[in-house]
């Protein structure tokens, strides 16, 4: 090991006496020089050259081995959510590299930055249907940023340097490298390793260009009612103290999608709720009030916008975003920024005129207010035994006082949890907001916890979501990542429940999910855990799981048939928003 | 919006499975490509594509966004049919006995510019170029007088204005970061902004 670090200079000297690697080592010391600490994968044929060169990398990459490839790459995900790094996952070919896919798909719709790394069949046995042999450029083509198959161990560093400045830079995104056994197997002259600066074709940071910045502030400054929207990339661009300088000089009420949650602190005064079709009322209703409309970092997602035609048509719309394929993509826009909120924010902050906008951010709380009093008040403070998801998510939040991790799966759960959750800091949030993968949440919440292990994270999970993924019980069991997992239970697939009973009759087709006994299962994996169905255990409960040290099980039995509310409904406009 | 033609000419890097990822940009969107044209570029290691489908300018401009935002994508821009200068050829297999008996073909080929590329006792090939129409009508005519085999290739086109892509394509090696900004109808300002 010593031996290689030593060989890793700046510019590659050919000439010099050049060490022997083989393409699996190339591949190992390529993380090393990119800072991964941490990799989530799973063994198999093609792939075992890599893992027999990873036995002796034990002391600077822990591999975490997962139960399923997809609890694998969602485990990358959470880890690249909470830390802000590059997550690496490993999978072997043919069923292996197949099972990530869906967390492929969910890290390109919610652009987080991925490396994957898939063994491949020999180069001579491609396209002879040899044992499992799948075409895995092709079938993750459109879930990936990048891809590419590499066939001999010469092409390694330089692609491996690729791959993390692919998927780092610019909008991120998953990226996979195929590499087949001969490549990994094979000994080459290793040049040193050099990370990539530049490739031909790609420019992931556009130069920010000044007049579009003056043209924005100057229809800001004539703004009366302003409005601020965004989104998760706010948190990839690290720029939440320029947002928050941003909204503070303007006086912006400030509104969040699922994915920008937490960039934001619960608690500032100018944050005014999450958009949404299960958002807060008065951000939704104002939307179509507001002249201008500031979009950071988001990409008015169907979620969000409801109905398009009767979507902000009144407003001007700026729209700062680091791809322009987004820019006009499903709202028109007035003024695009294009390029880093990093930079663009500070620029348009220093041209904006300072304000408070009080009567209009009083709007907002005047309709809060409506929304406190027809929704959240039941939801937090339940007049009957039952025991609803908010109020569950409230204790939590006192015991954990918004210092937190929370970890979503899929579903109404998700939608409360959004809701109702605090958070004091950034990176605390970690959903499948675009792909909507159920199972998503037990293995984010490992790969969340070696993201930030300093950190409380909680898992909030239901019944059907969890039942998906359960599986990584082992891997926590293992590995001992000191997850907190609280299941919501309400006994049915509530979400597609919601949506049968609103506009289908309530004709209750195949949702009514039965469970295991959770918390045997979780002894089954040597968790600790117990089941709580009474209010006045509830504290205590969630108390007893956030003190124990190690991962825990608790499983709270919800109502059976509560909704989420307020809901903008499909094909209705966010001003058209139910409170019931 | 109105459905027109348009011609996509987008350059890319050259490397394995490019078709692929471009198509895929098309078929997700359930636009069918009609023609599909790739090859080298006049810079070293760049291919171009040239494709051709039937859409609204909208949808075009979006799927262009789209391509370019591919990372061996360099640029892809869209013009409609006024705006260029296009081919598309043709190779015709004709028995040889019909060529030297009739002479309402003989003069039919001259009319289309039609030349011969092989010559051989049973049949003659001939190679011609033109617009989509001339060649489905010449092929229209041929196949009465027994056409063996017909073959046409993809468009091909290059624009009209005179500064051409050739000077974008290396504005856009020579500046790092790039200098092109997004195009956006809505801005009320002159054209020089805007360079898609």
């Amino acid at each position: 090991m010593s031996t290689l670090e030593k060989t890793q200079v700046e510019e590659p000297k050919a000439t010099e006496t050049a060490i022997q690697l083989s393409g699996s080592q190339a591949v190992l010391e390529a993380l090393v020089h990119e800072g991964v600490n941490t990799i989530f994968g799973y063994p198999g044929g093609a792939i075992m050259p890599i893992y027999d060169a990873l036995y002796d990398y034990s002391e600077k990459l822990e591999h975490i081995l997962v139960r399923h490839e997809q609890g694998g790459i969602h485990a990358a995900q959470g880890y690249a959510r909470t830390s802000g790094r590059v997550g690496v996952a490993f999978a072997t070919s043919g069923p292996g590299a197949t099972n990530l896919v869906t967390g492929l798909a969910d890290a390109m719709i919610d652009s987080n930055p991925i490396v994957c790394i898939t063994g491949q069949v020999f180069a001579s046995l491609l396209g002879t249907d040899a044992f499992q042999e799948t075409d895995v450029i092709n079938i993750t083509t459109p879930v990936t940023k990048w891809n590419y198959q590499v066939t001999d161990a010469t092409e390694i560093p330089s692609v491996l340097a690729k791959a993390f400045y692919i998927a780092k830079t610019g909008r991120p995104g998953p990226v996979l490298i195929d590499i087949t056994k001969n490549a990994q197997i094979q000994l080459f002259d290793y040049p040193g390793y050099k990370k990539c600066d530049h490739i031909r074709s790609y420019r992931p940071s556009p130069i920010i260009r000044n007049e579009y910045i003056e043209r924005a502030a100057a229809v800001i400054n004539a703004a009366k009612k302003p409005f601020v929207i965004f989104g998760q990339g706010v948190i990839l661009g690290k720029a939440e103290q320029e947002f928050k300088d941003f909204i503070e000089k303007g006086g912006f009420p400030a509104a969040w999608t699922v994915m920008g949650l937490s960039a934001l602190e619960t608690d500032h005064p100018q944050n005014v709720g999450m958009l949404g079709m299960h958002g807060n009322y008065a951000p939704n209703v104002l939307t179509n009030e507001c002249d201008v409309l500031i979009a950071v970092g988001m990409r008015f997602d169907d979620r969000v916008t409801g109905r398009l035609d009767k979507y902000a048509k009144q407003a001007k719309v700026i729209h700062l975003d680091i791809d322009p394929a987004e820019i006009d993509k499903n709202v028109k826009t007035t003024v695009p920024v294009w390029g880093d909120c990093k930079e663009t924010l500070p620029l348009l902050s220093a041209l904006i005129q300072k304000n408070d906008h009080l009567a209009w951010v009083q709007k907002f709380r005047d309709l809060e207010q409506e929304e406190i009093k027809e929704v959240i008040n039941e939801e937090l403070n339940p007049s009957t035994d039952i025991m609803t998801m908010g109020e569950v998510i409230n204790v939590l939040n006192e015991l954990t006082g918004g210092n937190a991790v929370i970890v979503t799966d899929v579903g109404q759960h998700q939608m409360v949890t959004c809701r109702y959750a605090k958070f004091n800091s950034s990176k605390s949030n970690v959903t499948s907001g675009g792909l909507g993968t159920m199972g998503f949440g037990l293995p984010a919440a490992i790969g969340a916890w070696y993201g930030a292990p300093e950190r409380d994270v909680v898992a909030i999970i239901g019944d059907g979501g969890i039942q998906m993924t359960i599986q990584e019980l082992g891997t926590i069991m293992q590995f001992g990542a000191k997850v907190k997992i609280l299941i919501l239970n309400n006994e049915f697939l509530g979400m597609v429940r919601q949506w049968q009973q609103l506009f289908h009759d309530k004709r209750y087709s195949f949702v009514n999910i039965t469970s295991p006994d959770f918390v045997a299962v979780a002894k089954g994996y040597y968790l600790e855990g117990q089941r709580i169905s009474e209010r006045a255990n509830l504290r205590n409960a969630l108390k007893t799981m956030l003190d124990h040290d190690g991962g825990y099980l608790l499983e709270v039995m919800v109502g059976k048939e509560n909704n989420v509310f307020p809901m903008v409904c499909q094909g209705t406009s966010v001003s058209e928003i139910r409170l019931k | 919006m109105e459905k027109q033609e348009y011609t996509i000419t987008l350059y890319t890097e050259n490397s394995i499975g490019m078709i692929g990822r471009i198509s895929g940009i098309f078929s997700r969107r359930k636009i069918n490509i009609e023609s599909l044209n790739t090859s080298p570029s006049e810079v070293e290691g760049i291919h171009r594509f040239t494709i051709l489908i039937t859409e609204a300018e909208e949808v075009v401009r979006k799927l262009c966004r789209q391509i370019e935002k591919q990372v061996e994508v360099l640029k892809a821009y869209y013009n409609t049919n006024d705006e260029l200068i296009w081919q598309e050829q043709a190779l015709y297999k004709v028995p040889a006995d019909v060529i030297t008996e009739k002479a309402y073909v003989e003069r039919l080929l001259r009319q289309f510019g039609a030349s011969a590329v092989v010559i051989r006792n049973d049949y003659i090939v001939f190679e011609t170029a033109g617009h989509r129409e001339e060649i489905d009508r010449l092929t229209e005519e041929l196949t009465k007088y027994g056409l063996i085999e017909f073959v046409r290739g993809a468009r091909i086109a290059i624009i009209k204005d005179s500064a051409g892509f050739h000077s974008k394509l290396k504005q856009f090696e020579k500046e790092e970061p790039s200098q092109e900004v997004v195009e956006n109808e809505f801005l009320e300002q002159g054209g020089n902004v805007f360079t898609m």
